[in-house]
């Protein structure tokens, strides 16, 4: 293949996809971290009874309802956070290769990880 | 308390996981079910989550290497992420029972996977090259010391359809499913090993990023109990990692084989028994 011509070569789109995922994890993790401390110190814990399926409620299930209840410093606000970040991180690895992909000039695969990028994004809103 | 007990589960599952490369997803739903009582849809959030974590970690270390094969993964992921679509809104439409019984007979299967171990790659007799893979750019090549190995790849549907079958499956059980990944490129479409399993593990994160999305906007996802979990989980694999490097545990293996194959049986008899 022709890849040397290219100005981002397939090298270099590894790279900074690895960067990519490892600074989603460990920004995620670190959220989670934080929320997490918050829940245990204020003891948000309050004997939780995961036996009995009931289901989150409406601000912990969207995109916005999330940011919204993590800026009001609630633990169980800040975790979700953190797991919407590390959600959205093979998310944005996809929208990085949509780019990677029209640099290059790739058009079957632009279409391809588009096709990709949008079921997960699709998925996101619950498919609603 | 809860949380400390379920962090160090997970801890556990995350570092067994790793050092076992079966991945600490299968056991954690288990482990939440059958040992701490947790609904099934809760410890299906939870180790979808985990299993982003932990492949997302994995996966930037191995992309780097160059071993797995990009335009392959995303064109595989076009049939895992849209059966992990479909196969998150099966689990909320069938019993949760139904879903205890398939991830036991899952769970079984993995267990009979890693007791017999990886087979030689098939011969290479017939790798030449594949119209179908050709015309899509699949073929790679993946670097073995100095050298730059060129490989074909093969049986381009039937890897689709078993890709879709990985993701359907991912999405209904909260696993990475990484097993029926690795079989599809590595026995139907006759991908080198190594470049199947870095694949797998690059695409795992992707599908299970859009079952966790439709968990999360379904309220499947409890902050307070996947926080422990996705905490232990990472926290076990990075050990299990450290470790790894110096060591090649057969026994453990079959150790965790026989850890799993129990608790296949279990969650079926569970199930049946509508414990579950």
């Amino acid at each position: 293949m022709s890849d040397k011509k290219v100005a981002l070569s397939d090298e270099k789109v590894d790279l900074i996809i690895s960067i990519l995922l490892r600074v989603g994890v460990v920004i995620s993790s670190l959220t989670v971290l934080a929320g997490g401390l918050f829940y245990l110190l204020r003891h948000e814990e309050q004997t939780p009874n995961y036996h009995i399926f009931v289901g989150e409620p409406s601000q912990l299930t969207s995109v916005r309802g999330i940011i919204e209840t993590a800026t009001t410093l609630s633990g169980r606000g800040i975790i979700q956070l953190g797991l919407l970040i590390l959600i959205a991180t093979p998310i944005m690895r996809v929208a990085f290769t949509v780019v990677s992909f029209l640099i290059q000039k790739d058009r079957v695969y632009v279409g391809v990880t588009l096709i990709v990028l949008s079921v997960l994004l699709f998925s996101l809103t619950g498919g609603r | 308390m809860f949380s400390a007990f379920i962090f160090s589960g997970s801890l556990m599952a995350g570092f067994l996981g790793a050092l076992t490369g079966l991945g600490g997803g299968v056991v954690i739903v288990p482990l939440l079910t059958l040992v701490f009582g947790v609904d099934i849809r809760y410890a299906i959030g939870a180790s979808l989550v985990s299993v982003i974590a932990t492949s997302s970690g994995a996966a930037a270390a191995y992309v780097k290497e160059g071993f797995s094969n990009i335009r392959l993964g995303m064109f595989l992921e076009m049939a895992t992420t849209f059966g992990a679509f479909l196969g998150a809104g099966l689990a909320a439409l069938i019993s949760t029972k139904v879903i205890a019984v398939i991830f036991g007979i899952v769970l079984l299967y993995s267990a009979y996977l890693s007791f017999r171990g990886h087979e030689p790659d098939p011969e290479d007799a017939e790798d030449t090259p594949d119209f179908l893979a050709h015309s899509l750019h699949l073929d790679s090549s993946y670097p073995e010391g100095q050298v730059s190995v060129p490989y074909h790849v093969h049986h381009v549907p039937t890897g689709f359809s078993l890709m879709f079958l990985a993701g359907g499956l991912s999405g209904l059980l909260g696993i990475g499913s990484g097993a029926v990944k690795v079989l599809a490129m590595d026995q139907a479409m006759h991908i080198p090993f190594k470049v199947s399993t870095t694949t797998s593990n690059f695409m795992i994160g992707v599908t299970a990023a859009a079952s966790a999305g439709v968990y999360l906007s379904r309220g499947y996802i409890d902050p307070g109990l996947a926080m422990p979990v996705m905490l232990g989980v990472v926290a076990g694999a990075l050990l299990g990692s450290k470790v790894l490097a110096n060591s090649k545990p057969t026994v453990l293996r079959i150790v965790f084989a026989v850890i799993i194959m129990n608790l296949g049986v279990e969650m079926i008899y569970n199930g049946m028994t509508g414990r579950i």
